[in-house]
């Protein structure tokens, strides 16, 4: 092992550009990245301890973040069994139609984001074409925290599916059978020899969704209502503090996303990591 | 019989949530008719921000191409210490929020930012201006090349690229005639890829434009603009283009493999 890896650091050394590349890319990465990252950390305490405990200690703020991590975590949840059915139908069902089917659950991620803001807004709206029959029933989805659900729900649902889909795929067609023969009833058959190995894919689902919803803007705003301590999320207050010119409010609250979201996805590698350990061959 | 239900449940969650958005998009835009809705694009605001969008698309492409290949080169044919810190770094403005992508720009060169009261006093202008639009496009797209090309690259070894080296080619031709043909597919992925992400992104422009119609307005700024006034045929018009322009993007990455079948029909 150890001589592999003395090869491998000999036969780098045959190919050039090292140098240059380093260079290049320290600098791009540290001009784009490293340096504008680091006015988050240093920014809030410019204008002082006070002013920035100030800033976090604002209810409207507490607010946003509870609209942005409730409706985030909702809308995952939400996908969680759609997602399930999709990659199922994808990989076992057979679907008639795979190919088209498959392109379009990526739809969400390459639709520009205002345009799908406007969109769902329309869609949902009480004279939309769902929005009509669901105000009928007694939904009223727009404006109000469950289009922002809905809205979360539609840009995070590609990161379900393909959370899933590669798992289920080397999941062994034989363990289900084997299960019906040991006896096991269907619903058995579902939550212990298909959810049970998955469970790590749908935690990396869940996590990826929901990190990429806490941060949502412009497919959420158009739909979200925006009626402060009720339908604002985090990253419009974001900013309206901008408007106000309140640098470090805004800041404050884009500190929080940002260590959030980075924890969510620090979790979802830890579970990678324990799923890469189950999956490997004994 | 449990089959059916599921192609049925599953092609009717796939059109109600999928596919009516696009349908939609249409139908609004063409709501008076194609003339109507093609005369909305004459309009000069809304022609300006196709340019300016189109500009933008052009140069953050162009910048985080160069540079995202030689990360890829670097991070593929180079063990150094570091080297997972710089890999998490490159993917990170894909976890944060658009919007604070935008923030951190206006902190750095905006009135009350780092540098911005010293660069307003040589009269250059980054914030609310056209070059921040461009930073901030350059921060979210900046990972896509990198990421698409780096697992092809290190799959593919780098056997070819010794050989290249032992018979006397320097960096360049390594790179160019060795190493880019042999990944040709990931990198026209990751290309796409960031062009569509730039021709949409919203959220982090949206923060540091600044909103002028017809300076500094991108075609999704453009759209918001026309939806909160109400003018919604010119709107979701806008939103078509704009769609059809981000989605080809992205469905063209499989333009090789239609090609490859295609010849393999023929032959």
């Amino acid at each position: 092992m150890k001589q592999f890896f003395l090869a491998l650091l000999r036969s780098n050394r045959a190919l050039p550009g090292y140098r240059l590349s380093l260079i290049t890319t320290l600098l791009w990465a540290g001009l784009l990245i490293v340096l504008p990252l680091s006015t988050l950390l240093v920014r809030p305490w410019q204008d002082g301890v006070s002013a920035m405990l100030t800033a976090l200690r604002d209810g409207r703020m507490f607010a946003a973040l509870w609209t942005s991590f409730s409706c985030a975590a909702t809308a995952a949840a939400c996908n969680l069994p759609f997602g399930l059915m999709l990659a199922w139908a994808l990989v076992r069902g057979h679907l008639p139609g795979r190919h088209v089917a498959n392109a379009l659950i990526d739809l969400p991620l390459a639709l520009p984001t205002a345009v799908s803001g406007i969109t769902l807004a329309t869609l949902y709206s009480p004279h939309g074409w769902l929005g009509e029959p669901l105000s009928r029933l007694g939904i009223f989805v727009s404006y109000n925290r469950l289009g922002i659900v809905v809205a979360l729900m539609f840009v995070g649902l590609p990161f379900m599916v393909r959370a899933i889909e590669p798992v289920l795929r080397d999941l062994p067609h034989e363990l289900e059978e084997a299960a019906q023969l040991l006896g096991a009833r269907p619903w058995q058959v579902f939550t212990r020899v298909i959810v049970a190995p998955l469970l790590p894919a749908l935690v990396t689902g869940f996590g990826l969704a929901f990190a990429r919803g806490i941060g949502e803007y412009g497919s959420v705003i158009f739909i979200a209502g925006n009626q402060p301590f009720r339908s604002e999320i985090a990253p419009l207050l974001i900013v309206v503090r901008l408007q106000e010119f309140d640098y470090a409010g805004a800041t404050a609250i884009a500190l929080v996303l940002l260590v959030a979201s980075l924890l969510v996805l620090l979790l979802v590698g830890m579970m990678r990591k324990r799923l890469a350990l189950w999956s490997e061959p004994a | 019989m449990m089959r059916y239900g599921l192609w049925v449940a599953t092609w009717l969650f796939i059109l109600v949530v999928l596919v009516a958005p696009p349908a939609m998009v249409l139908s609004e835009a063409l709501k008076d008719g194609l003339g109507a809705a093609l005369a909305t694009l004459s309009d000069p605001d809304g022609q300006s921000a196709i340019w300016l969008t189109l500009r933008v698309t052009v140069v953050s492409v162009a910048i985080n191409t160069l540079f995202g290949v030689l990360a890829a080169w670097l991070l593929a044919c180079f063990r150094f210490r570091g080297r997972q810190a710089l890999l998490v770094l490159l993917e990170l403005p894909l976890s944060i929020s658009p919007v604070v992508s935008g923030l951190v720009w206006l902190l750095l060169f905006g009135a009350q930012g780092w540098f911005g009261p010293l660069l307003e006093r040589w009269n250059i202008h980054i914030a609310f201006a056209v070059p921040g639009i461009i930073l901030a496009t350059l921060f979210v797209t900046l990972p896509y090349v990198v990421r698409t090309l780096l697992p092809v690259m290190e799959l593919q070894g780098r056997h070819a690229e010794e050989a290249a080296v032992l018979a006397g080619a320097n960096f360049w031709q390594v790179l160019w005639h060795v190493t880019l043909p042999g990944v040709r597919g990931a990198l026209l992925s990751g290309v796409l890829l960031t062009t569509a992400r730039s021709l949409g992104e919203f959220g982090a422009v949206s923060v540091v434009s600044g909103h002028i119609p017809g300076e500094t307005e991108t075609m999704p700024l453009h759209i918001e603009n026309l939806y909160n006034g109400y003018q919604s045929v010119a709107a979701f018009t806008m939103a078509a283009l704009l769609g059809v322009m981000a989605m080809g993007a992205v469905l063209l990455r499989s333009a090789p493999e239609w090609i490859a079948r295609l010849r393999e029909k023929k032959a």
